[in-house]
């Protein structure tokens, strides 16, 4: 029965031609696109050739500090923020998102008050907000109710500059990263969750086992896009006076006046780490994605796709 | 004399202001084939979901095999919504086939018809396996254990579906218009598991709009509309001499 159905198996049979034969018709002609990329271009090497040739510019500094031990320290600082506060705030996000949908009205609500707060305000008032929590509650203790067992400490021994940067990357993320994952598992069918039902799954069974696998497909793409916005917004924190790489070649700047080349340095590292993790993105999106996504692709992730078709095409199906 | 395995005691459901079913009483005897017909949106799905509690009633009684599913008795008589928990453990025994076939797009057919033993009964791994293998030689996709849903035709992921049900050894199979969504040169395939499934005892609510299958193997039809069921029989006289004017007036349009 299933040999009569095979597409394969009636595709032989009938020996189909597979020659295309050519010539094919040419795309349309556009005179415009070629001048219009001409003075592009042109626009483009009077600024090249401006950069290259400004004294102002200094590339020997720019390379000289490009691998310093201080940029590199900052460098390590601003992916390791980078990391925390993705992953907490994926973490606590979730948390926020299951609140959110919850019919529990209490728990809905304060995860709504919670990302209308923290959306609301910028990060960078956040932070400094953290960074002058002493302000506000000079102390900080713990006691467990009805004993004498409790510590009492300052608040300005716990809340140290990185704790008030991380305390604020992680707690704004948090806010959207709920968004996010709250929209990914409202993405997956209904029919999925009655399935798994019918089968005499229990709810939580089924959102672990059905509903989260698949929410993570839409989840994912954006997570990406918020792990390179992280990367840039950890900057803010330079002004907590946190050795990240930004406020490490501002350090140098500071005593040396080379204001521009040693932003260059920054520009470059955080260029650099961006482009890899959008290369991470790329490989992100096309796992999950059923190959309609092509075109709304970046330029890199085109050629990446051209590239390495073949391969990924063939690790996905083994 | 045993318990019907279902028994619809003048139930109720609305949607919002809605009514979809107005005082439907129908039972359905263990091992018999029933048959629901009617227009879309004369509420027999409905109907099929309330059965296994996918939708809850307003009002009225549903036991399947003497027990109700999603709800406890008070002593006052008043019904009471049961815990999830609980309500999944007595859903675990009434198979379900939908329209859309639903299969779990990132698990593989092996492991969509292993999840249920595996997750709720608790069955071995390889024992699961073993059943999965079975069932799936059963509707004739043995060779297809390693592949995922989005690799089959409809007509084989619905009896991937039908096997995924089967796996948790169910005691009655509800079928949600199991062929609407299919291609017309795929229904045959699902229809004779069906009728393999039917052939072996199964108790089986079908709804349904392949009137050749509820004529051959049909104990009962029941024609809906409005929510209300207006007539129901063995298949011969709903089909050959059908009372009331509406079942005539579906009858003559479908055929």
């Amino acid at each position: 029965m299933d040999n009569e159905r095979d597409p394969a198996a009636s595709t032989r049979a009938l020996r189909l031609p597979q020659a295309i034969p050519g010539p094919e018709p040419l795309p349309a002609r556009s005179f415009g696109r070629i001048i219009w990329g001409l003075i592009a271009l042109i626009a483009l090497a009077l600024l090249v050739k401006s950069l290259a040739t400004n004294d102002n510019m200094r590339w020997d500094v720019v390379w000289y500090y490009f691998t310093s031990a201080n940029v590199l320290k900052g460098l390590l600082m601003t992916l390791w923020l980078t990391l925390i506060s993705m992953t907490l705030g994926l973490v606590l996000g979730a948390i926020l998102a299951v609140m959110r949908l919850s019919e529990n009205y209490v728990l809905n609500a304060i995860a709504s008050g919670y990302i209308w707060f923290f959306r609301g305000t910028p990060l960078l008032v956040q932070l400094i907000f953290w960074y002058n929590l002493s302000a506000l509650y000079p102390k900080f203790s713990l006691h467990i109710p009805f004993t004498d067992f409790g510590i009492e400490t300052s608040t300005n021994s716990i809340i140290t500059p990185f704790m008030a940067a991380a305390l604020g990357l992680v707690l704004n993320e948090a806010a959207y990263m709920a968004e996010i994952v709250r929209g990914g598992i409202l993405s997956v069918d209904q029919g999925q969750r009655e399935a798994a039902a019918s089968l005499g799954m229990p709810a939580r069974r089924v959102f672990i086992r059905v509903v989260m696998p698949q929410a993570m497909r839409s989840i994912l793409p954006p997570t990406g896009n918020q792990t390179i916005g992280m990367l840039k917004a950890t900057s803010l924190v330079s002004v907590l006076a946190m050795p990240d790489l930004l406020y490490s070649v501002q350090i140098i700047y500071a005593s040396n006046y080379l204001t521009i080349p040693l932003l260059v340095v920054a520009c470059l590292w955080y260029l650099i780490v961006t482009s890899i993790l959008s290369v991470f993105q790329y490989l992100i999106e096309r796992k999950y994605s059923a190959g309609s996504m092509s075109t709304h692709l970046s330029p890199m992730g085109k050629w990446l796709d051209r590239r390495y078709a073949k391969q990924l095409a063939v690790k996905e199906h083994s | 004399m045993t318990t019907p395995m279902v028994e619809i005691d003048h139930v109720w459901k609305r949607f919002g202001t809605q009514i979809v079913l107005r005082d439907v009483n129908l039972t359905v005897e263990r091992n018999q084939i029933v048959c629901i017909i009617g227009p879309s949106g004369s509420g027999k799905s409905t109907l099929l979901r309330c059965i296994n509690h996918l939708e809850k009633i307003n009002s009225g009684d549903l036991l399947v095999d003497g027990e109700r599913v999603g709800y406890e008795q008070l002593a006052d008589g008043q019904l009471r919504e049961l815990p999830n928990r609980e309500i999944s453990t007595r859903r675990k025994h009434i198979g379900m086939v939908f329209q859309r076939f639903n299969l779990f797009p990132h698990l593989s057919i092996e492991q969509n018809v292993m999840e249920g033993p595996v997750q709720v009964s608790a069955t071995g791994r390889s024992e699961a396996k073993r059943a999965a293998h079975a069932l799936l030689a059963r509707v004739g996709l043995e060779d297809k254990a390693q592949s995922y849903p989005s690799r089959l035709s409809g007509g084989q992921q619905q009896r991937v579906a039908i096997a995924r049900a089967l796996a948790m050894e169910p005691k009655l199979m509800l079928f949600d218009e199991p062929t609407s969504a299919l291609d017309p040169e795929l229904v045959g395939e699902v229809l004779s598991v069906m009728k393999d499934l039917a052939g072996g005892g199964m108790t089986m609510i079908v709804v349904t709009h392949e009137m050749g299958f509820a004529a051959e193997l049909a104990d009962k039809v029941v024609f809906m509309d409005h929510g209300m069921i207006l007539e129901e029989g063995p298949p011969e006289q709903v089909f050959g001499a059908p009372r009331h004017p509406r079942t005539i007036e579906f009858l003559t349009r479908v055929q």
